[in-house]
């Protein structure tokens, strides 16, 4: 299937302060951090691979950077890993998070904060939606085919995007239907592959 | 207010508990629920720290669902009294980030984690690879829409036609440069100092 990664975190220690490091950095969201770190840099995982396991993140409830922390450190070191990644994801940030809390109890109404926070979070909605529009390549050896690959994509963007549908109508709607093709075109390719 | 103590904890615990599992698309999703029994129900909040809590774990470092730690925090604050009780606010507004974080994380953590390890020792059958190939098209388009609609949080295009460049701005650097992340942030907080957006 997918090339392997070239590299893997050397220990469990390793994989605790990565994610310690990389949730420290992902200021208004931690996902353009862990894709640029876990992807493009330490080369832990292929893109292929990152869209694999954002998908089972994004789509199992709960925190979709905490559920892919979960998932990479239990690839590598066990339940013992996942606990790792889990706990670098959380502990450090949420000190830092509490501090943040008791010292700007004072400040936070002040029109500077308040446009540092705007800058800010426009930046934030532009990090997500560059690296949404970054993972594309990794659509182009998806069995589906392209095309099907991009009907699925606008249809989505513009079911959450413009008309607001809540996500698990989505996930059925577009999902359910598009996972039915999946398995054909598997099929088709099996039968193909013995003949 | 009634002083606190175990069974509002134990309640605390219970309702992040109960949203866990229904939080499909990140913590976030149920913010409405949380703001219906926390601000509205109990009063524990008032309808500024709520928001404020929100806002304020948004734009700090760390996955965005620390703004249940916030939350927790503020309601342990509130119930003790604030800083001003001195120690023992501290140690109640602690323990109730520890019952919040635990109750928002535990049960969907652990879900998960069993949904992967099943996932990922049956990554050959057909039905599990075709769950990733259908989910794939769809999660990448998940992403550009969080972000449109994010955009559109800071007002109409009228209103601050700034914000909006800068987001696009931001996010052609983060697709095509390997520009550090944090410089592109720096630039939008002084950007939104300066009064450009």
């Amino acid at each position: 299937m997918n090339r392997e990664a070239a590299q893997r975190p050397a220990s469990v220690r390793a994989l605790f302060w990565a994610f310690t490091w990389l949730a420290l950095q992902g200021f208004g969201g931690v996902l353009a951090v862990v894709q640029r770190e876990l992807v493009d840099k330490k080369q832990w995982l292929t893109l292929e691979e990152f869209v694999e396991d954002w998908a089972v993140a994004q789509i199992m409830p709960g925190a979709n950077v905490v559920n892919l922390s979960l998932i990479v450190g239990d690839r590598y070191f066990g339940w013992r890993g996942a606990l790792a990644a889990l706990a670098g994801m959380l502990a450090l940030p949420m000190v830092v998070v509490l501090a943040l809390t008791v010292s700007l109890a004072g400040v936070a109404d002040l029109p500077l904060v308040q446009g540092a926070l705007r800058g800010m979070g426009a930046v934030s909605a532009g990090l997500i939606a560059g690296t949404g529009l970054k993972l594309i390549v990794a659509l182009r050896t998806n069995a589906m085919g392209k095309l099907v690959c991009a009907a699925l994509a606008i249809l989505t963007f513009i079911a959450i995007g413009l008309l607001r549908i809540p996500l698990l109508w989505v996930l059925l709607g577009l999902g359910a239907p598009a996972m039915a093709w999946a398995y054909y075109r598997l099929l088709v390719q099996h039968k193909g592959a013995r003949a | 207010m009634n002083p606190w103590g175990w069974h509002e904890l134990a309640t605390l615990f219970l309702h992040f508990v109960s949203l866990s599992l229904m939080s499909i698309g990140g913590a976030v999703t149920t913010v409405p629920e949380m703001h219906r029994f926390l601000v509205s129900e109990q009063a524990w909040l008032s309808e500024g720290q709520f928001s404020n809590a929100i806002a304020l774990a948004q734009a700090a470092p760390g996955p965005n669902v620390l703004f249940v730690a916030v939350l927790g925090w503020t309601v342990g604050m509130n119930a003790a009294g604030g800083t001003a009780a001195g120690a023992a606010a501290w140690a109640l507004a602690g323990a109730s980030v520890f019952a919040s974080m635990l109750g928002i994380v535990l049960p969907s953590a652990t879900l998960t984690f069993f949904a992967a390890r099943w996932g990922q020792r049956n990554r050959e059958r057909p039905t599990v690879r075709a769950f990733k190939l259908a989910m794939a098209p769809i999660v990448v388009a998940l992403l550009v829409a969080t972000g449109w609609i994010l955009a559109g949080s800071h007002g109409s295009w009228n209103v601050n036609p700034g914000a909006y460049l800068l987001t696009a701005a931001s996010a052609l650097l983060v697709w095509h440069k390997r520009i550090h992340l944090l410089w592109i942030l720096g630039a939008g907080a002084l950007a939104g100092v300066t009064g450009w957006v």
